[in-house]
């Protein structure tokens, strides 16, 4: 059974994704944050591939884009890094991914990789469903991946739909038409989470963009079946603490009476 | 894994020409594209529309611009030039065709907002312009490197009542003012129309970019027609750098066979130099700005800065129509360098009397390097005028 899917059938409280920028800080960062992530609670991790115009995000998780090819990371290399911790991390690993690096990887190429690397699940932002349904989804079915797809405040209900039967794993629910890092996101945003939790969709939706410390956490796991933290964490990994006690710290601050589960290796 | 469509000149329901194409955008952007692919073609066709349309581009632009039969330039490369006069389009350049038919769309869709991105400034220049015509609030996204270097262009916008906002994120051109202002209209999606310069983007903004600049085509049929008796030239030629006069060049001939199209591309220092922007030679299929085309970029996918001395020609793609006409041979694709098109650009000052803008100035390079007979009609679309690359000539004087 798919991670994810194990994930959100046990799931008690609000999943708690969190994004970082692989190669970021340094270019073998990638599998310390990973594990460090698992080990202070977060229940699925999120791994930016990094690209050179990410347009659909701020510029926090933009400078970590550049910094992170600075330094070389590729998807080669991003698959030989997660490959090396592939038995130690027990929690669903999604990739994020704009499309034309994953493109030029090749897409067979890139799922076999990720599924001998262990990945649950993949979300590339710029990759229209009609494209998906035409030239892809075959290949993601044959490797077991999942691809989450994306929706916002002004997606109408029949495109929701056909997003959800897309989707594998859950669906992300943009907070609103913004780009990530914006905190004005999570404003009043409740009627569309209502509509969302409303609609008896196939697979549970966390909320993502906007989504930033306790009570923006909160607020989503009010609605949804958890949420994504991407810029915030990342302003997080700049401080200059190391990486473990960074995590540490700013999963405490998100989830204080959260009680971490051994992780059985 | 292809969509192949029926003809060259106008791309499939989801954008394609041949396998070039698309609308790669993530979901937030996807209703207001879809409200552009929906409304573009029917609210041009409306009498409204083109009414509106073609009296701004008579009274406003000043069209139809002249097709000059270049009697100096053709005794000295014996055969027949003509040239699209473009150059003298009101705010000087073809930029202004474009963004007269978007701002019209604008309007009808009930938008507020104007946002754009500019490398050269030529059409920030052109898109503040019909901002100010038709009293809307237009902000201009352009890269810190060009904010630099085209100082004039950045304070004319600033005359005519734009806010240009410097791109400072990865090497501040104008790829990432493309970046900025299409995460500006990600953020203000609701009220904000982008009026995107060049034959680029997402699906229908390269087709209705065309459509736009296709009344430069049109002219050069009718103008041939009465001077020559012969609407088909045997050349036309154009500079690419996204595409966009060449696409309106081209656009009514590129069905017509017997037309030999000619775009020229920018190789900066030298095609193998590194300092580059000749998207073809270099370029592999990929995705920038949301459509499919030839993207210079490195094995792993991303893209690489490209160079020309020329800001309007510095873009490491092309629009996905070039990218068909490529692949298709329909078109051929040379390439000029700095120095050659410098030295174009002196040429046609001292023989004609026109100083051209640095980008046209490769379109006229090429004419040292192919042969032509003493009986072809050869048409060069002048695209702009020189007024803004005066700094440069007079380095190079």
């Amino acid at each position: 059974m798919n991670k994810l899917d194990q994930l959100f059938k046990n799931k008690k409280e609000p999943v708690l994704n969190v994004y970082y920028t692989a190669g970021f800080p340094e270019l073998e960062s990638t599998t310390e944050v990973a594990l460090s992530l698992q080990k202070h609670g977060a229940d699925i991790i999120e791994i930016g591939i990094p690209y050179s115009d990410p347009i659909a995000d701020g510029p926090v998780i933009q400078q970590s884009n550049m910094q992170a090819i600075a330094n070389g990371i590729s998807i080669a290399k991003i698959f030989e890094q997660l490959e090396s911790v592939k038995s130690q991390l027990t929690v669903p690993v999604v990739l994020m991914g704009y499309l034309n690096p994953v493109l030029q990887f090749g897409m067979e190429r890139f799922c076999a990789a990720a599924a001998r690397a262990g990945i649950s699940g993949v979300i590339l932002p710029d990759l229209p469903m009609y494209e998906y349904e035409k030239f892809y989804e075959k290949i993601f079915r044959e490797y077991k991946l999942h691809l989450i797809f994306l929706v916002t405040p002004e997606t109408g209900i029949g495109r929701i739909e056909k997003a959800d039967k897309l989707s594998g794993g859950f669906l992300y629910a943009v907070s609103s038409s913004a780009t990530t890092g914006n905190n004005a996101a999570m404003n009043g945003q409740e009627v569309y989470f209502k509509k969302l939790q409303q609609l008896r969709l196939k697979n549970s939706f966390l909320i993502g963009f906007g989504v930033r410390d306790k009570a923006t956490f909160d607020l989503a796991g009010k609605y949804a079946a958890g949420a994504i933290i991407g810029t915030a964490y990342i302003k997080a990994l700049q401080s200059l603490k190391n990486i473990d006690q960074a995590t540490a710290e700013f999963l405490q601050s998100i989830r204080p009476a959260h009680i971490i589960k051994p992780v059985n290796i | 894994m292809s969509h192949r469509s029926a003809n060259l000149l106008h791309p499939d329901q989801h954008g394609y020409y041949g396998d070039f194409g698309g609308a790669f955008v993530p979901e937030m952007l996807y209703p207001n594209v879809r409200e552009l692919q929906e409304n573009y073609l029917k609210i041009t066709a409306t009498k409204k529309f083109r009414s509106a349309f073609e009296k701004l581009l008579k009274d406003y632009v000043g069209r139809p611009t002249p097709l000059f039969y270049a009697e100096n330039l053709s005794r000295q490369y014996h055969t027949n030039i003509y040239l699209k006069r473009e150059d003298l389009c009101h705010t000087g350049a073809h930029k202004i065709n474009n963004t007269i038919g978007q701002v019209l769309l604008a309007e009808a869709l009930g938008k507020t907002r104007i946002i754009a991105e500019t490398g050269a400034g030529q059409h920030g220049v052109a898109t503040a312009t019909v901002c100010a015509l038709k009293g809307l609030e237009c902000v201009v996204y352009m890269g810190e490197k060009d904010i630099e270097r085209q100082a004039p262009n950045v304070a004319r916008m600033k005359m005519l009542g734009a806010k240009v906002v410097p791109a400072r994120s990865g090497s501040k051109t104008l790829k990432d003012a493309t970046n900025e202002a299409i995460r500006d209209w990600i953020n203000h999606a609701a009220d904000t129309y982008y009026i995107i310069g060049s034959v680029v983007g997402p699906h229908p903004y390269p087709d209705m970019v065309a459509r736009f600049q296709s009344v430069i085509s049109r002219e050069i049929q009718k103008q041939l027609k009465k001077i020559t008796g012969n609407e088909l030239p045997s050349y036309v030629i154009a500079c690419v750098g996204g595409g966009s006069n060449a696409a309106g060049a081209f656009y009514h001939f590129i069905e017509e066979k017997k037309v030999k199209l000619v775009a020229v591309e920018a190789a900066g220092l030298g095609i193998k130099s590194g300092m580059s922007a000749a998207t073809t030679q270099l370029g592999t299929t990929g995705i920038l700005h949301g459509s499919k085309s030839l993207l210079m970029q490195t094995a792993d996918g991303q893209v690489t800065e490209p160079h020309s001395i020329s800001a309007g020609l510095d873009y490491p793609g092309i629009g996905p129509l070039h990218a068909n006409l490529y692949t298709s041979k329909r078109a051929e694709f040379l390439s000029a360098t700095d120095g050659e098109a410098l030295a174009a650009a002196f040429n046609l000052s001292k023989k004609e009397g026109i100083i051209p803008a640095l980008e046209s100035a490769h379109a006229l390079a090429v004419l040292n390097n192919k042969k032509f007979r003493k009986s072809d009609v050869v048409v060069i679309c002048l695209s702009g005028r020189g007024d803004k690359d005066l700094a440069t000539y007079m380095d190079n004087l």
